[in-house]
């Protein structure tokens, strides 16, 4: 007993040293401009969200004092709160949507940029033990449309494993969800429903990984990420099979599933110092926070766009 | 006699100097009310919060709906309300718990009061409330990292699905355990020494006296403490939200990812929900569903205890 | 407790390299190596002050109500036990939205901060203060009230000057107990907002912030990839978790040892 509470005294001392005395530790260290301070509230498509963490993570380094939180309750969610006033910059995996949701926004008042920040694909990919290594897009379709009753590959196209699937998709309120609904089943939220739903793209990694059956589509950053245990299946849209790779989606030969990645600053946001030099810092750092993050970067015509759409923003805010 | 087991008797102490009466005391008194009143404004708080949204809710969704209706889908379109495939997750893996829970802790239960040596008592008792406190997520990583994939793939060969409802189950079952154990034992050993001692006298074993003595006399509190660990199993929500994937499914095969109510609301609820939308309407209907089975639960225990209590002396 | 041995050796064997000063005064980063745990240690600190600002006025006040006051020929007194008896039942997550329903939006609309954080887990363990107070309360013998007020005290005077500072440890213990119930939840934080990414100690009540079990659940839900192996966090986070329960718990049973007193 006497050494259970040696060792717990020990303990609870070690950690409040250490959390009391370190509150200016912080991870890039060194000077930096503590001229900034501020809240920013960043959320939406979880596909940007590592991103967008990466980006907080650097900025923060330069700038102690500004506070940056990143949510990803999905590009569609992200919108619902950004129209509300809730969060200062929205991250999208697609543009804004003209007919649903930029009218809440103009009746709320939010005004607001577009800027691209990075590329993306869509990646299919299924579990290691599931070998598949082409689907054209008709044949994706087949498997992910709305009533679709196809429970393995076989169906799909003869030849392939008839392994009973355990399907992974994002949630409804993903960026993802809309833009391969769009680009596959033809018509944007037409899907099947009977596959496992999430808006965080981590537990369909998971999923895909630990089962047997495991098919899944999200963004390609993920699947970058745990390259060694995914099989990525390549995609074909009538001019040939292409496997998605970081060039391919840059140059748009991954078709269709390629897209570009946006933030979204509100205008009033952008009015404040912090957020215009956090959304500034984005475009001039693009490249390492993308490579932080595994994502696929801009092409330089790409930045040199998005750097004017900033200045827009920042012309219209002020 | 202790003071401490003076539950039902509580002297009235007397207060001599009543003509004295100051005002303070009646202040005093007034805001021990108030204060004790939280309590009863949180119980309030809940039923009024969930039943506001529950009513709107059911204003779109017809009731029958939403009890009878097999398919679970409410962001896609068209949406989806039907609640049972959330109930057979939930009741699949409070089952697989129970399985788990009952034995083991009646077990240890009967272990413990009977049988055991008071030294070995002192040190597993202690053990058991340490299980108690674990943190229910260290349980649901436990699940996921380690039980499906080295225990319940590797070892067992079983082809289970990485998210499934026999890993949360199995698990929720050991958690359990200490509840229904330190309830049962607590009953077990209510049971007075007379009884052991004339059962005894008349050349019993110690297994007859355990199993047809001792045991069928603390039987509502044993039933007490199953039920009471039915009611947390139903109310557990990490264990599962980490484990048991995300899929409304009607099947009851446990290899595979089963949505159960509490882990549906934890999964929406970590995207954060806007006020008003679809999503924020299901988790309060779903909350009062989750509120009204644990306290139906918890008044049956209850009952079950009073009534069935059997007085020594 | 087989079981419970596994799961203790596994997650030290998974945790125990990550413990590091840098663990703990590094905030949490997309990059694995450089990742820790500052701000949900520091979120979990001002979580736990809050709660127990809330719990221990409130349940003590509470527990003296119900032992000394009330008349329990009185219906609204049955209902509030009644009343405890059950909310010690209720789901935890059921908490979250009560919290979500009425201090993050609704009435008091605090916004997804430390402050409604903090009182939803004061509200969920306030149960286990208002039981163990009364348990602690009532161990006082007659004899110590009966003298106290036949030398002439008020029942207030003899409350706050006899019976309370006797039934101290008691009280302490069921404070204890309810913090490291209410330390170890995740799901009512979940539903009240606790965001998953933040690199920031909390600035104040009003502040957005994250904790130990919810930084925990994050990295869980993270598959470890090549690049990035996030499983040792969870497991590092686990055993921070771990140490500052067996921390409180020890602190517990040595009160209980120390003033357990013999009437």
């Amino acid at each position: 007993m006497r050494m259970l509470l040696a060792f717990a005294a020990v303990g609870v001392l070690a950690l409040g040293a250490a959390a009391c005395g370190s509150d200016d530790n912080s991870n890039g260290g060194g000077g930096g401009n503590s001229n900034l301070s501020g809240t920013i509230k960043i959320d939406g498509s979880s596909t940007v969200g590592p991103f967008a963490q990466a980006a907080a993570e650097k900025f923060q380094g330069e700038n102690p004092n500004v506070k940056v939180t990143v949510g990803t309750s999905g590009t569609g969610g992200g919108f619902e709160k950004f129209c509300a006033g809730e969060t200062d910059i929205s991250d999208a995996s697609r543009p804004i949507k003209p007919d649903e949701e930029a009218p809440v926004c103009k009746k709320k008042g939010i005004t607001y940029q577009q800027v691209q920040v990075a590329n993306d694909g869509i990646a299919v990919t299924t579990n290691k033990d599931l070998t598949v290594d082409c689907l054209t897009v008709a044949q994706l379709k087949k498997l992910w449309n709305k009533g679709s009753k196809v429970k393995s590959l076989s169906e799909v196209k003869s030849g392939l494993p008839s392994t009973k699937l355990s399907l992974y998709g994002p949630g409804t309120d993903s960026g993802t969800f809309d833009f391969f609904t769009e680009k596959i089943n033809g018509e944007e939220g037409v899907s099947r429903t009977d596959y496992q739903p999430s808006e965080d793209d981590n537990v369909l990694v998971q999923g895909i990984e630990g089962s047997g059956g495991g098919l899944g589509y999200f963004g390609f950053s993920y699947y970058e990420g745990n390259a060694s245990k995914l099989n990525l299946v390549g995609v074909d849209d009538g001019s040939g099979c292409v496997k998605p790779t970081a060039a391919d989606i840059q140059s748009g030969k991954y078709k269709p599933l390629s897209r570009p990645l946006f933030m979204y600053p509100s205008e009033k946001a952008l009015a404040r110092p912090e957020v215009k030099a956090f959304m500034r810092y984005v475009v001039e750092n693009y490249q390492g926070i993308a490579k932080d993050a595994q994502i696929v970067p801009m092409t330089s015509s790409q930045v040199a766009d998005a750097k004017k759409e900033l200045g827009q923003g920042e012309a219209k805010a002020s | 006699m202790e003071a401490g087991t003076a539950t039902t008797t509580r002297r009235a102490v007397p207060y001599i100097g009543a003509a004295r009466r100051r005002w303070g005391e009646d202040l005093i008194k007034g805001i021990l009310f108030l204060a004790a009143l939280i309590s009863v404004l949180t119980t309030t708080g809940i039923v009024i919060s969930l039943l506001r949204e529950t009513v709107v809710f059911f204003q779109s969704v017809g009731l029958g709906d939403y009890l009878i209706g097999t398919k679970w889908t409410p962001t896609f379109q068209p949406a989806s309300f039907g609640v049972l495939p959330l109930l057979v997750g939930t009741f699949l893996i409070t089952g697989i718990a129970m399985v788990v829970a009952v034995p083991l802790g009646i077990g240890s239960a009967i272990y413990l009061s009977e049988y055991a040596r008071p030294r070995v008592r002192r040190t597993i008792k202690p053990i058991l409330e340490l299980l108690a406190g674990v943190p229910t997520i260290v349980f649901g990583y436990f699940a996921l990292t380690y039980f499906t994939p080295n225990i319940l793939q590797d070892i067992l060969h079983l082809r289970v699905d990485v998210f499934n409802a026999l890993s949360a189950g199995i698990i929720m079952g050991f958690m359990i355990v200490p509840t229904v154990a330190s309830i049962s034992e607590d009953a077990l050993t209510a049971v007075p020494q007379s009884l052991r001692e004339g059962a005894f006298a008349l050349g019993a074993s110690r297994l007859q006296v355990s199993l047809r003595v001792v045991f069928p006399a603390a039987l509502s509190g044993v039933v007490a403490s199953v039920v009471l660990g039915v009611s947390r199993a139903v109310g557990e929500t990490m264990i599962v939200l980490v484990a048991a994937g995300q899929i409304a499914s009607m099947s009851a095969d446990p290899r595979g990812p089963h949505y159960t109510i509490t882990s549906f609301i934890g999964a929406i609820a970590k995207g954060d929900i806007p006020t008003g939308s679809v999503e924020y309407k299901t988790i309060f209907a779903l909350g009062m569903t989750l509120f009204l089975i644990t306290l139906a639960m918890n008044l049956i225990s209850i009952r079950f205890v009073r009534k069935y209590r059997q007085v020594y002396e | 407790m087989l079981l419970l041995g596994v799961l203790l050796v596994d997650v030290v064997r998974d945790g125990i390299g990550q413990l590091s000063f840098d663990f703990l005064t590094s905030f949490s980063s997309i990059n694995a190596k450089q990742a820790g745990i500052e701000a949900a240690l520091t979120g979990t600190i001002w979580l736990m002050a809050v709660c127990a600002a809330f719990i221990v006025p409130v349940g003590v006040a509470t527990a003296i109500y119900l032992e000394e006051y009330a008349d329990n020929d009185r219906w609204w007194n049955r209902l509030i036990e009644v009343n405890i008896q059950n909310l010690a039942a209720v789901p935890s997550i059921v908490y979250g939205i009560l919290g979500l329903a009425f201090l993050v939006r609704g009435p008091l609309s605090l916004g997804n901060v430390v402050l409604a954080g903090g009182l939803t887990l004061g509200l969920l363990v306030l149960p286990v203060v208002i039981i163990a107070g009364r348990e602690a309360i009532r161990a006082v013998p007659a004899s110590i009230r009966e003298g106290s007020l036949a030398l002439g005290a008020t029942k207030w005077q003899t409350i706050w000057r006899q019976v309370l500072p006797a039934s101290i440890p008691g009280i302490a213990t069921g404070v204890i107990l309810a913090l490291s119930r209410a330390i170890g939840e995740t799901a009512p934080l979940i539903v009240v907002g606790a965001a998953t990414f933040l690199a920031f100690n909390p600035s104040g009540l009003d502040s957005s912030f994250t904790a130990l079990p919810i930084q925990i659940f994050d990295w869980i839900s993270r598959p470890s990839n090549d690049i990035n192996n996030y499983k040792p966090l969870a497991a590092g986070g686990i055993l921070v978790l771990m140490i500052l329960l067996m921390a409180m718990n020890s602190i517990a049973i040595w009160l209980r040892n120390r003033y357990e007193q013999k009437w």
